[in-house]
């Protein structure tokens, strides 16, 4: 699989192209700045690119515009964006146009390289790899005032914040350690209290809860 | 002579008193005179000149001559009463402030005329010239006169009688002979008396006069200086708390965890061969503990200085806070551009304050933001449909906002009927870029 990467600071660069390397990625630009990073996306035409969302030269949000100006032009570009930080305002952004193939981690999901890995390879396959904390964010905000949040069970919040960020029912089943079909069960159950259509597509119904929860009230 | 220049540098710091006390006796009430005397014929024909011409000029504004001609007799004006405030502080230790607001270099005339105009300090000295030709002459003539005409009362005395016309009056004395010519001398002796004792008092009243005319504003300026030392202690004393929690923050917080970390990794060295299932669980906590780290420095990172702020600017750091809230909130922002980053950080901080404020204590469960600019000035409104009663000070965190703000000569008021809604406005002056 073919990779771009954009990491201003050396250190984590080296450490990304390390990882990346050792997991059978091909490293086809690993590069520090944002017109570098436009200029790789476009004439290189990688499978993913793990963008860093502050970049030189200006050090404010280069990363992030550049790839959402490199989705304008490829939609569906799987992009990656890493960040030291992260808010729902951008979440909200990567999501705007609905076609998949987004992710949006902290740095520090770096540490367990197995799901990183793993968010790398569902972002690049058209899927979505949405930090815990976004989803957090968001069900805090929603469940304040939302009734049919509310009528959820613990364990069907739990799969909703697991499938939230953008993991499978095979994933899910094994985190809580229950069968596959005990978690579609919630699954169709959550889509149901929730008033959505159950959808096959696992990309597609991700999509659909994030924007139920980020809906603007 | 070391000894004694402290004593004259509190002299001459302390304005209100004598410049001269070295001076004393027969040469300070003759300096006096001669001063007053140079003074009166300066003042009366310079002031009506300069009366005339500002009259004439400002009267010739709505016909267009005016407007070319006006900024240079303020001009004229200025210096003419730059050179007595110079000779206040020269001749009678009388600091007479310079008020005048500054122009634009380079301004068109249309801007200098009517910004001179717009400017008390040229009524205050159009209303000094006035004064000058009147009152101000007459002082500064009496300093003079209380010296000399005694002296021509001696003079009489001397000798000077016999050249003069029959019938002259000295004062109230009529000089016919030598004995009405005594009688001239003793009066002049008697007025010698007293102007030396007045004279010097004259002229220094001469000068404390203008300055009560010129001066004007100093109420307005102590103002000034009252609320900058005020702000500016703030300021100072907000920072050095800041300084003080990041340290705390740090200290109790990421540096221990690092600490901690490097205590495990040293211990998981050790069992690596012994008891590789133990090592393998101090890895797993070492890595919590560096995650948690992170967690605790993006935490102070957010409190320093947000990252979306030097992302994004203002308004969008405000869309993400709203973002971060268990309430809904709704975010206006109408911004040309960006302020500067200290006044935006402010701004960001005093919108955060004012919405944790609004979520904990009102009980509300909607809010609006509103940040837009205009007419120089930054305005933020924060509105809520909670139950009101939030007022300044009583530990709302509003006394705090306020304090922040005034650094940048930012104002915040409140609105809040008990049963609500509640509205907290604040505005601080700056410009765009």
């Amino acid at each position: 699989m073919r990779v771009v990467l954009a990491e201003d600071l050396f250190l984590l660069r080296d450490g990304l192209v390390r990882l990346l390397q050792a997991h059978d990625f091909e490293i086809v630009a690993a590069v520090e700045s944002g017109p570098e990073l436009s200029r790789a996306l476009s004439e290189l035409e990688p499978d993913i690119a793990v963008v860093d969302v502050r970049l030189p030269p200006t050090h404010t949000d280069e990363g992030l515009q550049c790839a959402l100006d490199a989705r304008r032009k490829r939609p569906g570009l799987p992009v990656l964006v890493l960040s030291q930080h992260v808010e729902q305002l951008y979440a909200r952004e990567l999501l705007a146009d609905g076609s998949g193939g987004v992710g949006y981690l902290l740095k520090d999901r770096v540490f367990d390289a197995a799901q990183f890995v793993d968010a790398v390879r569902r972002v690049a396959a058209g899927g979505t790899a949405m930090d815990p904390q976004v989803i957090q964010q968001l069900l805090t905000r929603r469940a304040a005032d939302d009734r049919p949040l509310a009528r959820l069970t613990p364990r069907e919040l739990e799969v909703l914040e697991l499938m939230t960020q953008g993991r499978t029912n095979a994933a899910i089943a094994a985190k809580l350690v229950v069968t596959e079909r005990a978690i579609s069960k919630h699954t169709a159950n959550i889509f149901a209290k929730l008033g959505l259509e159950v959808s096959d597509d696992d990309n597609r119904r991700v999509l659909a809860v994030l924007a139920y929860l980020d809906h603007g009230r | 002579m070391t000894g004694d220049r402290p004593a004259r540098q509190t002299g001459s710091m302390n304005t209100e008193t004598k410049s001269d006390s070295g001076l004393t006796g027969t040469r300070a009430v003759a300096l006096a005179a001669v001063r007053g005397l140079a003074l009166a014929l300066i003042s009366l024909p310079g002031a009506i000149l300069c009366f005339v011409l500002s009259v004439v000029s400002i009267a010739l504004v709505p016909i267009g001559v005016g407007i070319v001609t006006t900024p240079w007799v303020l001009t004229a004006v200025r210096a003419f009463a730059d050179s007595r405030r110079l000779l206040a502080a020269q001749w009678a230790g009388v600091r007479i402030p310079r008020t005048y607001r500054p122009l634009p270099k380079g301004a068109n005339p249309w801007t200098r005329t009517f910004g001179m105009l717009g400017d008390p300090a040229t009524w205050r000295d159009l209303g000094w010239l006035v004064a000058d030709m009147t009152a101000g002459f007459a002082t500064a003539l009496l300093s003079a006169a209380l010296v000399l005409y005694p002296l021509e009362g001696l003079a009489i005395a001397v000798g000077l009688w016999r050249v003069l016309p029959n019938g002259y009056w000295y004062g109230f004395v009529p000089v016919t002979g030598q004995v009405s010519a005594l009688w001239a001398g003793a009066l002049g002796a008697v007025l010698l008396l007293a102007g030396h004792w007045l004279a010097p008092r004259m002229l220094r009243g001469h000068f404390l006069l203008t300055r009560a005319l010129l001066g004007g504003g100093r109420g307005e300026l102590a103002e000034r200086v009252r609320v900058l030392t005020e702000t500016r202690r703030d300021a100072v004393d907000t920072s050095a708390a800041e300084l003080r929690r990041i340290e705390r923050d740090l200290h109790d917080g990421a540096q221990a965890r690092l600490v901690a970390m490097g205590m495990d990794l040293g211990t998981i060295e050790a069992l690596l061969d012994k008891d590789p299932q133990q090592a393998r669980q101090l890895l797993a906590q070492a890595r919590r503990s560096s995650a948690d780290a992170l967690a605790e420095l993006r935490d102070l990172v957010r409190g320093i200085h947000p990252p979306v702020l030097a992302e994004r600017g203002l308004g969008d750091a405000v869309r993400a806070l709203a973002l971060r809230l268990p309430v809904a909130v709704d975010v206006e922002v109408d911004l040309p551009g960006r302020a500067e980053a200290p006044v935006e950080s402010a701004a960001y901080f005093a919108v955060s304050e004012v919405l944790t404020n609004a979520v904990k204590h009102s009980g509300a469960d909607r809010v609006w933001v509103d940040v837009h600019h205009s007419e120089g000035r930054l305005r933020l409104t924060v509105t809520d449909n909670g139950r009101g009663g939030a007022v300044i000070g009583t530990g709302s965190g509003l006394a705090g906002v306020e304090r922040r703000l005034g650094t940048f000569d930012g104002v915040l008021a409140v609105s809040s009927p008990v049963g609500g809604p509640t509205m907290v406005t604040m505005e601080i002056p700056c410009a765009l870029s």
